[in-house]
């Protein structure tokens, strides 16, 4: 049994905005694999719960009348991992939700609650950063949508708003985001399963149609700051540049100009600062690869 | 305290079944309260240990994180599922036997469940590959390799081919 106060279950979008403008101090629950263990350790014992795991039309991935990639915001990660949109256009983001936990937790963990959450080590944040996701919120007057940097404003603390009733429905990856472009995601661990991030590094580059040149690159780190990052500086290093060895090493080491670690019983700031250089440099390299591209 | 209670129809093990349950309840509380299937072990409880794993649409969930009520209309099948008409065991159960995958017997349920997700795929796995889909479990007597192996050996007995060397 969960100590829990109440239990509304939600069964549309419209139902579970009523129900947050009613009850404005419950906890919204998705797939709960973060929700009910905090409950279990006693953190959110006696809370009122709303669950939206019902709403069964906030799943699936699909593409928008603009060919913009969606993805509804309780799809599991084992669903965005096996979808075929995702493999054919945003193979990485489905690379990095494999990696959470395990996989009965892949099967009950969403993407709504995996950002929902606010936490930099969530593994699909940094790679929706890196690829400019949009976050769809819904409330009571209407659609809003809102770049995910602008979604995270500090740890745990996400931009949903109560008094608006909202919830998020879906994370939008533009067109102009995906298109010819490529990526890879690396999670550092003490271990493979059951483990939370010490780092994640997400890169993607778009080349130029002869591979010889990048002609954007894009870099995202979980738990290099209190909310998932990009990384301005390495971005601007490798922009515009040839694909070389010399451009992976001034790129790779550009990054500690842009991130913010910190000591932790998991890691310590210098390890982290240590191993994200090594990442930002292998992330690249096998976006270029996967691109097409060799480096020069 | 909670006073609210959800009437629960759904299949289990190829029957259906309803039942009036605490909104409060875990899946695992319903599946050993409500119904006796003591198969779904009580381990961690916080979805780590991989002990009350069942499977519901086909996919492994961890019972224990999984809200009762949220088995309206779905199809869940426990260990107690396996067993034929008259109590003989499946191809997985007694491959765990042959390869001695048992030792205290208290994580078996849950792999065995997570095995026959893998097995009903129809896919020939790698044993890296076997390894991260069996990896949601915690065997605590440390029999993981047994456990492989006759995961293994019954992949390839129903794949129909031989254990390559």
């Amino acid at each position: 049994m969960y100590d829990m106060k109440a239990l509304y279950e939600a069964e549309s979008v419209e139902h579970a905005i009523a129900l947050r403008l009613e009850h404005p101090t419950a906890q919204i629950i998705a797939g709960g694999s973060d929700v009910l263990v905090q409950m279990r350790e006693g953190k959110r014992a006696g809370a009122e719960l709303i669950s939206i795991y019902g709403i069964d039309a906030l799943r699936g991935v699909t593409l928008d009348e603009e060919e913009n990639l969606r993805i509804g915001s309780l799809t599991s990660f084992s669903h965005i991992t096996r979808d075929a949109l995702i493999q054919e256009r945003c193979n990485v983001l489905g690379e990095a939700v494999d990696q959470v936990g395990s996989p009965q937790i892949r099967n009950i963990g969403t993407i709504g609650g995996n950002t929902c959450n606010g936490v930099t080590s969530a593994d699909s944040a940094s790679t929706l950063h890196a690829w400019e996701a949009i976050v769809e919120l819904t409330g009571k007057n209407g659609v809003r949508r809102l770049p995910i940097h602008d979604f995270y404003l500090r740890a745990g603390k996400v931009d949903l708003r109560v008094e608006e009733g909202e919830i998020q429905t879906a994370i939008l990856i533009p067109k102009a985001s995906y298109e010819r472009t490529f990526g890879h995601y690396i999670k550092y661990g003490m271990r493979n399963a059951m483990e939370i991030a010490t780092l994640g590094c997400s890169v993607n580059v778009r080349l130029s149609p002869d591979k010889t040149i990048i002609e954007r690159c894009r870099i995202a780190y979980g738990v290099a700051g209190p909310v998932p990052m990009r990384c301005p500086s390495a971005e601007a290093a490798a922009n515009g540049h040839r694909p070389t060895e010399e451009l992976a090493e001034t790129f790779s080491r550009a990054v500690l100009e842009d991130i913010n670690p910190r000591d932790s019983w998991r890691a310590s700031k210098a390890f982290r600062q240590h191993i994200a250089v090594e990442m930002a440099r292998r992330c690249l390299i096998k976006s270029i690869r996967k691109a097409g591209g060799a480096l020069q | 305290m909670s006073n609210q209670y959800k009437l629960v129809r759904c299949n289990i093990n190829g029957k259906d079944v309803e039942k009036v349950v605490d909104v409060r309840a875990s899946l695992t509380d319903m599946l050993r309260n409500d119904y006796r299937l003591t198969s779904v072990k009580k381990g961690c409880e916080v979805g780590e240990c991989g002990a009350c794993n069942v499977l519901i649409d086909g996919e492994a969930f961890n019972s224990c994180i999984y809200l009762a009520v949220w088995a309206e209309g779905k199809h869940i099948r426990t260990l107690e599922g396996l067993l034929g008409p008259n109590g003989e065991l499946s191809d997985i159960q007694q491959a765990f036997i042959d390869e001695t995958a048992i030792q205290c017997g208290f994580c078996t349920p849950g792999f065995i469940m997570s095995a026959v997700e893998i097995l009903e795929s129809g896919k020939e796995y790698t044993d890296d590959e076997l390894r991260k889909l069996l990896s949601g479990h915690l065997c605590r007597c440390t029999g993981y390799e047994n456990i492989l192996r006759a995961v293994k050996k019954t992949m390839y007995k129903r794949l129909g081919k031989p254990i390559p060397q």
